[in-house]
């Protein structure tokens, strides 16, 4: 066996991508809702990276580094609003915001 | 390589299944923690050690640490615990869960049908490259990552501010203005 198929690659993205988000639509807790943001964020990074190894670019690192860029600033609002969400209801369950009932 | 690539992998995936699934935050921080670096030792395993390094620097490191924070100032118990495992009945994941997987198994089949796309070499590509092609072509991209930064430093300083102390400031002045005026 020379090599890695590609398949195992995005196929170990495309599983921590849909664990991401079943945690993301099963969870209320909004901490748990930002960690599976970024398990999803960190699994496309995945992809890019897989995708760089195969054609010996290296574009895919480059957008590795936006997407870690992304997620700090996602990460870092995410969490101010969750403080301000614990600070406003006394609770960190995203049901407790519905106030538009939408 | 094939084989760290495997072995990280199972662990990364295994913790990551950990961390949606715990009660407890902090151990659920700990397991995403796990699986952040496990996905790092796959980096270095499929020829890219930079974005290994930046996984384990601000991944693991920068933002993993505003998490715990978070969760030290939000001064969880068991309370919260108990609660959140009644949060997690099966009767409410079980439908998200299912459709999931139904995705993931159309994904997967999309991707096996087209059969042998490529093999990775696992050669490595290394930081001068990467800084090469984010300051050439991608330039224009990383001035606007720069911008997204510094929007997100203003907005998370907004948020964050805190308005009650403001408020209860503010309210101790409007008092003694209101009740000069005596609309109170």
């Amino acid at each position: 066996m020379t090599g890695l198929p590609i398949q195992y690659g995005m196929g170990l993205a495309a599983l921590l991508f849909i664990a991401g988000l079943t945690g993301l639509v099963v969870r209320r807790n909004a901490l748990f809702v930002l960690m599976c943001l970024e398990i999803m964020l960190n699994s496309t990074g995945l992809a890019f990276i897989v995708a760089g190894a195969r054609w010996q670019a290296p574009d895919g690192q480059s957008m590795f580094i936006l997407i870690i860029a992304l997620a700090a600033a996602e990460a870092a609002i995410g969490l101010g609003l969750l403080l301000q969400l614990y600070k406003r209801f006394r609770t960190i369950d995203i049901d407790a915001a519905s106030e538009m009932h939408g | 390589m094939e084989t760290t690539f495997f072995i990280a992998g199972i662990v990364a995936l295994a913790a990551t299944l950990r961390t949606i699934t715990c009660a407890h935050s902090v151990h659920a921080l700990l397991y995403l923690i796990v699986s952040l670096l496990a996905v790092a030792v796959d980096f270095y395993a499929l020829g890219a050690p930079f974005a290994a390094t930046l996984e384990v620097v601000v991944y693991a490191g920068a933002v993993m640490v505003l998490f715990v924070f978070v969760v030290m100032m939000l001064n969880l118990n068991q309370e919260t615990v108990a609660r959140e495992r009644h949060w997690l009945r099966p009767k409410l994941w079980i439908g998200p869960g299912v459709f999931a997987a139904i995705l993931l198994a159309a994904m997967i089949w999309a991707m096996t049908i087209g059969g042998a796309i490529g093999v990775i070499e696992g050669e490595r590509l290394s930081a001068h490259a990467v800084g090469a092609t984010l300051f050439g072509p991608y330039v224009l991209v990383t001035e606007l990552a720069a911008f997204l930064l510094l929007a997100a430093l203003v907005v998370a300083a907004h948020i964050g501010r805190d308005e009650g102390n403001e408020a209860r400031r503010k309210a101790e002045h409007g008092d003694r203005a209101t009740t000069t005026a005596g609309e109170r």
